[in-house]
């Protein structure tokens, strides 16, 4: 359809254009060459700058210093401080060391659930998905209602299904299955865990959906049509054909979830407002706090510096890993 | 949209496994979305008590109280400026950024995508803090004020769509042949004009649905409204907490409020969903 529209336009662009018109005036060929990329990028970039690149610099800069609400008018005044936001970051012992490092392992454990039920979910939800059946355009658009929902309307509805005297969670198993002795606390405690791990489940889902069936349309019929000539089964398609098919898409929506879900700020925060329980402190939430409500900059710098240091390592090694294991299997 | 899988009869462990897959599925999925349909339209005693599956009354109350309960109006148009705004400008910027890329080859432009899209990968929390000192530090400096003010949250915004948006755009761009454009040139067109008179409007899917995306981020933003907003700049985002710090939880006014702010997004996202799948079997999964 896109091709068709495209060739009408040039058609009708074709027709208006006279074609004994003067040639215009042209500045000389290799200025134009040389600079129009760089013209066309030019505002790309120079936002790119300001809001992402000098800010990250300005970060590390200030992880370095001692920034209080004294200097936050300007802070280039505040004082140097060697290592010393590093030093309490990272001094276990101490109260800020112990409970970052707390907040990073309940990261990590959150992480590595969510995005493993987000991707088994939507991998089974396209591939159930990708042979047609009476009911499955409307399955799809139900499915990305998720998606299409702002991250507060939809988390704050779950706050409500999730509050212990009127919600809809404890009135299921509490009130009418019984289950409980008494109505459990879902926001505050240990239980909070599994209430941000359900709702970024909830949230993050469709996107592993949406991905995994945009790249299922780019493998040949043809090659389920060899596989079901050689007698392979609908299961047997799937296991040998679809999965390593979809092995690139996967590699890059892993990582992408992986990114994702491990800085994900505005879904606990809407849940649990400005004070995550202990059990649901993911590092993003615990960084904010640790910065704006002790108005210490220049410790939380450190943590953020951290975590990107973190997270840079991690995707070095994945992408090392996963590159080096498909190079294998392909020669 | 895809092709059946295959000509063989699919094996009733799949259709029953499809089935039941499903069918848990879309509950889990719907039931928030009927919580807050059904809690908008109930009387306050019912959302304040124990929950109940079906409203002890219908009531529309909710819909008009939210207006007044909070000025909600006022983030309202406060969201529409703001994520109108930095979607014209992400699109806009995104399409030349795209052409430069798909259609010329220049010293850096490896640099240039590699960099773009390593931004996406940053926790918002590394550059939240020096952003606020940035924007902080221009208002003292300059009088322009772009903390607290909309446009910081603009600007801020729409280089969060940026490289999504750029990335997939050079798929669609890249998949426009380059003899249209050529032609283009032939009969007069400067590379501007050929990319307004031919690229655009044969990539008007992907800018579509790179409009979709870009509203959509802007609209759902959670952390920096939080902190780069005052009163009369706030957004739906933070402006939807006010329904839960007053004396009573408005429950049923928060939910029709939720559901007020989503129709929008939802309404258009749901409408444009197909471009936005072609888009990324285009660009993004190739």
């Amino acid at each position: 359809m896109t091709t068709t529209a495209a060739y009408g336009t040039v058609e009708r662009t074709a027709q208006k254009q006279d074609p004994g018109a003067a040639p215009k005036k042209r500045r000389p060929g290799w200025l134009r060459r040389v600079s129009l990329p760089y013209l066309l990028l030019l505002p790309a970039l120079l936002l790119e700058l300001l809001v992402h690149l000098v800010p990250m610099v300005i970060g590390i800069v200030v992880s370095f210093r001692e920034l209080t609400q004294f200097y936050i008018r300007d802070w280039t005044t505040a004082p140097w401080n060697g290592l010393g936001n590093y030093e309490i970051a990272v001094d276990f012992d101490a109260p800020v060391g112990e409970a970052l490092l707390k907040s990073f392992f309940t990261t990590c454990l959150f992480t590595v659930l969510s995005v493993g039920l987000c991707w088994l979910l939507g991998a089974a939800a396209a591939i159930f998905l990708q042979e047609s059946f009476r009911g499955r355009g409307l399955l799809r658009t139900i499915f990305l209602v998720p998606y299409a929902l702002p991250v507060y309307a939809a988390v704050i509805t779950w706050a409500f299904m999730f509050q212990r005297d009127n919600g809809l969670v404890n009135h299921v198993i509490h009130d009418q299955l019984g289950l409980t002795d008494s109505p459990p606390f879902w926001l505050i405690g240990d239980n909070a865990f599994f209430t941000l791990l359900i709702v970024s489940v909830w949230k993050g889902w469709p996107f592993a959906f949406l991905i995994i069936m945009a790249g299922l349309q780019n493998i040949p019929r043809e090659m389920y049509e060899a596989a079901a000539l050689d007698g392979a089964g609908i299961w047997q398609q799937i296991r040998r054909i679809t999965m390593p098919s979809l092995r690139p898409v996967n590699q890059v929506l892993v990582l992408v979830l992986f990114l994702w879900t491990f800085n994900d700020f505005n879904t606990p925060f809407v849940l649990f407002g400005k004070a995550a329980p202990e059990s649901a402190d993911l590092i993003s939430l615990h960084i904010y706090q640790s910065s704006f409500q002790t108005w210490n900059f220049g410790t939380g710098s450190a943590m953020s510096v951290l975590l990107l240091l973190f997270l840079l390592l991690v995707t070095g090694v994945y992408l090392a890993l996963t590159s080096r294991g498909r190079k294998a299997t392909d020669g | 949209m895809a092709e059946p899988r295959s000509p063989m009869a699919a094996p009733q462990s799949f259709l029953w496994s499809r089935r039941i897959f499903l069918t848990l599925l879309t509950g889990f999925v719907l039931l928030p979305v009927y919580v807050m349909i059904s809690s908008s339209l109930k009387p306050l005693e019912d959302v304040s008590g124990k929950f109940t599956w079906l409203p002890s009354g219908l009531t529309v109350r909710p819909y008009f109280d939210i207006w007044e309960t909070v000025p909600l109006a006022d983030y309202f148009v406060n969201s529409l400026i703001v994520a109108g705004a930095a979607t014209v400008c992400s699109v806009t910027i995104a399409v030349f950024a795209a052409y430069a890329v798909s259609r010329y080859n220049f010293r850096g432009k490896r640099v240039f995508t590699v960099t773009v899209l390593s931004t996406q990968m940053f926790p918002g929390i590394l550059f939240l803090l020096p952003l606020f000192l940035i924007y902080v530090n221009i208002g003292n400096a300059t009088g322009i004020a772009l903390f607290g003010s909309r446009g910081g949250l603009i600007i801020t915004y729409l280089t969060f769509s940026l490289p999504f948006s750029i990335w997939m755009l050079i798929g669609y761009f890249d998949s426009v042949p380059r003899d249209l454009d050529e032609a283009a040139k032939v009969d007069g067109c400067g590379p501007l004009g050929a990319l307004f008179r031919v690229v655009v409007p044969a990539a008007i899917p992907g800018i579509v649905a790179v409009a979709v995306y870009a509203f959509m981020t802007a609209w759902g933003e959670v952390l920096f409204a939080s902190v780069m907003t005052n009163d009369t700049t706030r957004t739906l985002a933070v402006g939807l907490q006010g329904y839960s710090t007053q004396n009573d939880v408005y429950w049923n006014q928060i939910m029709a409020a939720s559901l007020v702010v989503s129709l929008p997004v939802v309404a258009g996202f749901l409408l444009l969903q197909r471009y936005l799948v072609a888009g990324l079997t285009a660009g993004a999964v190739k």
